[in-house]
């Protein structure tokens, strides 16, 4: 059986402020909330709200036959849970039904897989939660931001264990090919890859109200002949498109409503297609060949490259300046920072500095809140220099922490180390002089001594001797022994001392000598 | 002594310098005792009088049937013919279109000769047809005010300021602001060019407001020396406002280029210095205020030289904004191509900004206190910005006196040489 698979791109960026010269460094709020909550506001009324209800019924009316996918960058579900939670809502109620799929992308509807693979695939975990979280989903499908895709992007997605991916069918890429078919990518088979068939989602979301269009007014009594043109052994037409589409890029006095409130019911009668979800697109078909992509696609423009975002000096320079930060974001504690790091690489910043107007330049210019890409170029360099201040402070004082920890367990380590050493010196010098005493101690050394010791050692010595001894010594030397002796031995002192006239230098050696033994032994 | 005076504007309505040095001018010449009557295209009414009677060139009304205007007509229409302002209009269409007034009655309206003339007083597509009537007007002023001397600023106004002199007989001085040259570089409109020369051919005096312009005046339109008198503009010290308390949020040092972004400001020298420093040096920003037809391709320059994150754009800045820039910035810089006197940097040093000035600026004739680079040195901007960023004694010495400079540039003094080119040509 042949499918149509729908896949719906919502997404609102968060616009930024008019933000001067003489804020930065001072000022820190970059967004402009009131026209992003009237933008948001107007959309979910003139597309979000009323094209949920319609697919809804379609799904009540159909049953299985009738399906559809959506992916919600992350910023847009911020938005809607910030400003208006009754989207949220109205995507729950589709997500209920079974018949939804819920595709993941970068949170940030970012350029991430063009400059970091840390940081896309960071953002890409974030959303999926983000997804399956909100929606009881956990996404096994892949969408990049504007279906961007190149070989090295689909190995990343690989490498997050992705087996499917969308991208654009464009025609550098597949050349004779058709679009209708499951790819595989040329470096990782294991992904297969959905191709847009840009004519079929063009004519919906593009040319449906375009007068000048040979095939206007679109009908879908044309649109499912187109349909049944295409060649039986075909097997999906991939319808992908911005879900704004209906109601707010094609305006529902064009007819896009009852367009596609019909087309379901006519596809069932007038072709042999029914609808699927890429999910069961993907574990359905068997993959026809493999497409290698050297160098990046997108849906976007005739070219179908990435110059409506990066190219121009402008872009390059504010998408580097911006990446260049990546490594010093992450080391930063600080959640607005890293909030501010998400909404400040959403793609739309981009976009918005795009100087190719001609070919495309309606387009742009209908997206764009800049009078010129040079306004949105000097507006985002004024905030993002202010966010480089931030995060140059905040990885600084998260530095500063940490060579402080540092510092004070160095500062620890020095005092222990310093007490150490000096007990250890004292210790040695205690012990060195301990054995020095042993070595060699002199009579003189009493004086060193404490009391007790003295006490002690005038037990050990005979006074007569110690009269003899102490007869010409130093009056320090004496001071310090006498008080120490008994009252008893005081008197025998005095007596002794009375008798003796004369001391014989012989005596007083010999009697040195007894009382050092006697210190030494104490 | 009483001096009819064209101009074209007069504060608070003012795009550039010339209206601000007409102001001045006037207040000077007071103080010395002149009276001014000074004619502009437009008037607001919430103009300064202080110094002046204002007279509003829209107020003036021409009557068809009345016999004056037909001399009006005579007197001016020489010079109509002569420099082609009008081509759509001459005088045999005028006498066709009065003819026609003549037989039906109606009245004619929107061009130069109907019987009221709303100015815009702008630099706009109808500027042509403007100096037009404007000159119709100064012929009609010149026979009904009392005055000595015809004294006409800016080409826009010269032919008012012959069509008086052809009417009144009365001596008449040119003065040049500015010259087809400075506006363009070499890719001069004829036209303009024709009409600054007739001017000054058909005056008495021609002030000029540097040397460099006085060189000009003489050897590019081929004017008599003996007449060309050089009067350096001066500064109105009751205009400065310097603004307290502006704090300073960003650590960097911070040089200011303000001005037109336009081919004679030099904007592109200015840049070129920036990312010279901004490669060894990271604690410098730069900042480029103002508007004007060169901007965007001076933001993709600079995009291009990756230097955005330090290089930053404000756009046109007004009133207080201009006090806010001088007081956060650190180097005022003036790499001006060709610039016949330049206030801007007057305007820096009083506020204790030091400047750097090109020396094909006529204000650097008069400057002591400022580094004066060539335009074209890109490698001489970028050291003195370095230098005066980072040596403080160089930066100290220079705040203190070029303060003190430039509040002795008084306008008085100014008009004081204004008068005494009058004086000779009092009969």
């Amino acid at each position: 059986m042949r499918s149509i698979c729908f896949y719906f791109q919502v997404h609102q960026p968060y616009r930024l402020r008019t933000y001067r010269f003489f804020d930065i460094g001072n000022k820190h709020n970059y967004l402009d909330d009131y026209t992003n909550k009237m933008i948001l506001k107007r959309v979910a009324e003139k597309s979000y709200l009323p094209m949920n209800q319609i697919l809804l019924d379609l799904i009540i009316e159909h049953g299985s036959n009738f399906k559809v996918s959506f992916s919600i960058s992350g910023i847009a579900l911020d938005q809607f849970e910030t400003y208006h939670p009754e989207i949220i809502n109205s995507f729950k109620k589709l997500a209920e039904t079974g018949n939804v799929e819920f595709l993941t992308e970068t949170y940030a509807h970012s350029l991430a897989s063009l400059k970091s693979k840390d940081e896309f695939t960071r953002q890409v975990q974030m959303h999926a939660e983000k997804t399956e979280r909100l929606f009881g989903q956990k996404p096994v499908t892949f969408r990049n931001t504007e279906l961007i895709y190149s070989d090295e992007i689909g190995s990343m997605v690989a490498d997050m264990g992705y087996k499917l991916m969308l991208t654009e069918g464009a025609k550098h890429i597949l050349g004779w090919r058709s679009p209708n078919y499951l790819y595989h990518s040329a470096k990782n088979p294991e992904l297969n890859l959905l191709l847009k068939n840009f004519r079929l989602s063009d004519d919906i979301a593009f040319r449906f109200s375009e007068q000048s269009w040979k095939d206007w007014p679109l009908t879908t009594d044309k649109f499912t002949n187109w349909l049944s043109n295409i060649k039986p052994e075909e097997e999906v037409v991939n319808l992908f498109m911005d879900y704004e589409t209906f109601g707010e890029h094609q305006w529902v006095e064009t007819g896009i409503f009852d367009f596609m409130k019909a087309l379901p019911g006519d596809v069932f009668s007038n072709t042999n297609f029914k609808f699927a979800t890429p999910k069961e697109i993907g574990s359905k078909l068997k993959p026809v060949s493999a497409l290698s992509v050297p160098t990046p696609i997108s849906w976007a423009d005739e070219e179908r490259d990435l110059t409506a975002w990066l190219g121009n000096d402008m872009q390059d320079e504010a998408f580097d300046k911006l990446y260049q930060l990546e490594d010093k974001v992450k080391t930063c504690n600080d959640p607005q920072i890293l909030n501010d790091w998400l909404y400040l690489q959403t793609s739309d910043h981009f976009y918005y500095m795009c100087t190719k107007w001609f070919s495309d330049g309606d387009v742009h210019s209908y997206f764009n809140p800049y009078g010129t890409p040079y306004d949105a170029f000097i507006n985002y360099m004024n905030v993002l220099s202010d966010f480089i201040i931030r995060v140059e402070n905040n990885s600084k004082t998260t530095k500063d922490d940490f060579s402080g920890l540092k510092e004070a367990v160095s500062n620890i380590a020095g005092k222990v180390e310093n007490v150490a050493r000096k007990t250890a010196r004292a210790t040695s010098q205690k012990a060195k002089s301990t054995f020095e005493k042993g070595s060699k101690i002199k009579f003189e050394d009493i004086k060193e001594m404490s009391d007790t010791m003295i006490k002690k050692l005038l037990k050990e010595i005979k006074i007569e001797e110690l009269t003899v001894v102490l007869k010409d010594a130093e009056k320090e030397l004496t001071d310090k022994v006498l008080p120490n002796l008994s009252k008893r031995a005081k008197k025998k002192y005095e007596d002794f001392e009375q008798e003796l006239k004369k001391v014989n230098i012989s005596d007083i050696k010999k009697y040195k000598k007894k009382i050092e033994d006697k210190i030494k032994n104490l | 002594m009483r001096i009819l005076m064209f101009g074209w504007e007069f504060p608070p309505h003012i795009t550039g310098g010339l209206g601000t040095a007409c102001f001045g001018l006037t207040k000077g010449l007071a103080k010395n005792g002149v009276d001014v009557i000074f004619v502009v295209p437009k008037a607001y009414g919430d103009e300064s009088e202080e110094a002046v009677r204002l007279v509003n060139a829209s107020d003036i009304r021409f009557d068809f049937k009345d016999e004056n205007y037909n001399e009006y007509w005579e007197r001016i229409k020489y010079f109509e013919i002569g420099s082609n302002i009008v081509p759509y209009v001459g005088p045999e269409e005028f006498s066709r279109v009065y003819k026609k007034q003549q037989k039906t009655g109606e009245e004619i309206t929107s061009n130069v000769f109907s019987r009221d003339y709303k100015f815009s007083g702008k630099y706009g597509a109808n500027l042509m047809e403007e100096i037009a009537r404007y000159a119709l007007v100064a012929s009609a002023l010149s026979l009904k005010e009392d005055f000595d001397i015809i004294h006409a600023h800016d080409w826009l106004t010269y032919p008012a300021g012959v069509a008086a002199k052809e009417s009144s007989g009365k001596p008449l001085v040119v003065h040049m602001h500015a010259t087809e040259f400075d506006r363009t570089g070499e890719n001069v409109n004829t036209i303009v060019y024709g009409i600054e020369k007739e001017g000054m051919e058909k005056a008495d005096r021609v002030i000029t407001v540097s040397n460099l312009t006085r060189r000009t005046v003489i050897e590019k339109y081929g004017i008599d020396p003996g007449k060309v008198i050089t009067v350096h503009n001066a500064v109105d010290q009751d205009m400065f406002s310097e603004i307290a308390g502006v704090k300073k949020y960003l650590k960097e040092k911070i040089v200011t280029f303000l001005g037109r972004i336009t081919f004679q400001k030099g904007p592109e020298y200015f840049i070129e210095a920036a990312a010279k420093i901004l490669r060894k040096d990271p604690n410098v920003r730069f900042v480029m205020a103002g508007s004007g037809d060169m901007l965007n391709k001076m933001i993709e320059r600079v995009a291009q030289l990756r230097i955005a994150d330090k290089f930053h754009f404000t756009g046109f800045l007004k009133g207080e904004d201009i006090d806010r820039m001088f007081a956060l910035s650190d180097v005022f810089v003036m790499p001006s191509v060709s610039e016949p006197f330049g206030i801007v940097p007057l305007e820096a040093m009083r506020s204790s900004v030091p400047v750097v000035i090109s020396k094909q600026s006529g204000v650097a004739e008069i400057l002591e206190h400022a580094l004066k680079v060539d335009f074209w040195d890109v490698d001489a901007i970028a050291d003195s910005i370095y230098g005066l960023c980072h040596y403080e004694a160089l930066s100290k010495t220079f705040v203190k006196y070029g303060k003190e400079e430039v509040e002795n540039l008084k306008w008085e003094d100014a008009s004081k040489k204004i008068k005494n080119v009058y004086e000779p040509l009092l009969v």
